[in-house]
């Protein structure tokens, strides 16, 4: 009499991921607040979708890779002046009777928020999804702009 | 399955796309799945234009390119989490796939490859006779 136990080894190493993920983006919102950046963890940062942000003086950009997506699959939100959120899925394709050779694109929910470095206007984002790259255009606020000050010849 | 050896995107981290066969090159996500009549490989290539997207098969071998358009070229990212460049990956492709029907899309930056079976490996139905 022996009961069967299906071995999962990953299981485990996954739950324990999913919660340091929980602790990790607590952190975030309770020192996000002061403007405190954690750092991230090394290895276990899977923070989802990667994101490189760049800026010139009248724009904040955002890009980040989704292939697969439309649009509609996502929403993506400005709030209290900095904090980006995209949210969205990609959804796996119903398939029945195949067999698998390998599995390396991941489906799934996702929602990341990140801190602007400078405040903007949400009234002015404009968003494009173009072949799987999402780049997301904002206009900064007025008092983030930089400042030409005339200099006065004496 | 020969593969190349550049290293894969990964989230939160930047990794700097490795120089092989003479280009500088990302490998990109794949799925492969088999079904009755054809081997499906779906592949992720962000970034790249529909027309910058090759797919050859040569001597029993698929080879998938992408090639990106340099997109973004700011002087100094305030955060960088992943690295722009070309995708390359190839694989060896079993006799049973009929070369000649091999046909591809790309939409959404997904590229998505059909390999379709030999008339003579497809699974066949036979109808038993009752005596």
């Amino acid at each position: 009499m022996s009961s069967l136990t299906r071995w999962e080894p990953f299981r485990e190493l996954r739950h324990e991921m999913r919660q340091m993920r929980h602790f990790q983006r607590a952190m975030g919102r309770l020192f996000g607040r002061w403007g405190i950046d954690l750092p991230e963890w090394p290895t276990l940062a899977v923070s989802y979708p990667p994101v490189n942000l760049w800026e010139d003086d009248d724009f904040v950009y955002a890009e980040a890779e989704l292939p697969g997506l439309k649009l509609p699959d996502l929403e993506i939100t400005v709030t209290a002046d900095n904090q980006l959120t995209l949210k969205g899925k990609r959804e796996a394709a119903a398939l029945e009777k195949v067999e698998w050779h390998r599995q390396e694109r991941g489906f799934g929910s996702f929602e990341r928020t990140i801190a602007l470095p400078v405040s903007v206007d949400a009234g002015k984002v404009e968003a494009r999804l173009e072949n799987g790259v999402l780049t997301i255009k904002m206009a900064k606020s007025p008092a983030a702009k930089p400042r030409k000050i005339p200099v006065k010849a004496e | 399955m020969p593969e190349t050896k550049a290293p894969v995107k990964e989230a939160g981290k930047v990794t700097t796309p490795e120089a092989t066969r003479g280009g500088i090159y990302y490998t990109p996500r794949v799925d492969i799945y088999e079904a009755a009549e054809e081997v499906v490989l779906q592949c992720d290539m962000p970034g790249v234009k529909p027309q910058d997207v090759e797919v050859r098969f040569e001597q029993g071998e698929l080879s998938l390119y992408g090639k990106v358009q340099p997109r973004q070229a700011p002087a100094a990212y305030l955060d960088e989490q992943y690295g722009v460049g070309d995708f390359y990956r190839s694989f060896a492709i079993a006799p049973e796939i009929d070369a000649d029907k091999i046909a591809a899309e790309y939409r959404d930056g997904v590229l998505t490859v059909h390999l379709p079976k030999q008339e003579q490996v497809k699974p066949k139905q036979i109808t038993v006779q009752a005596g």
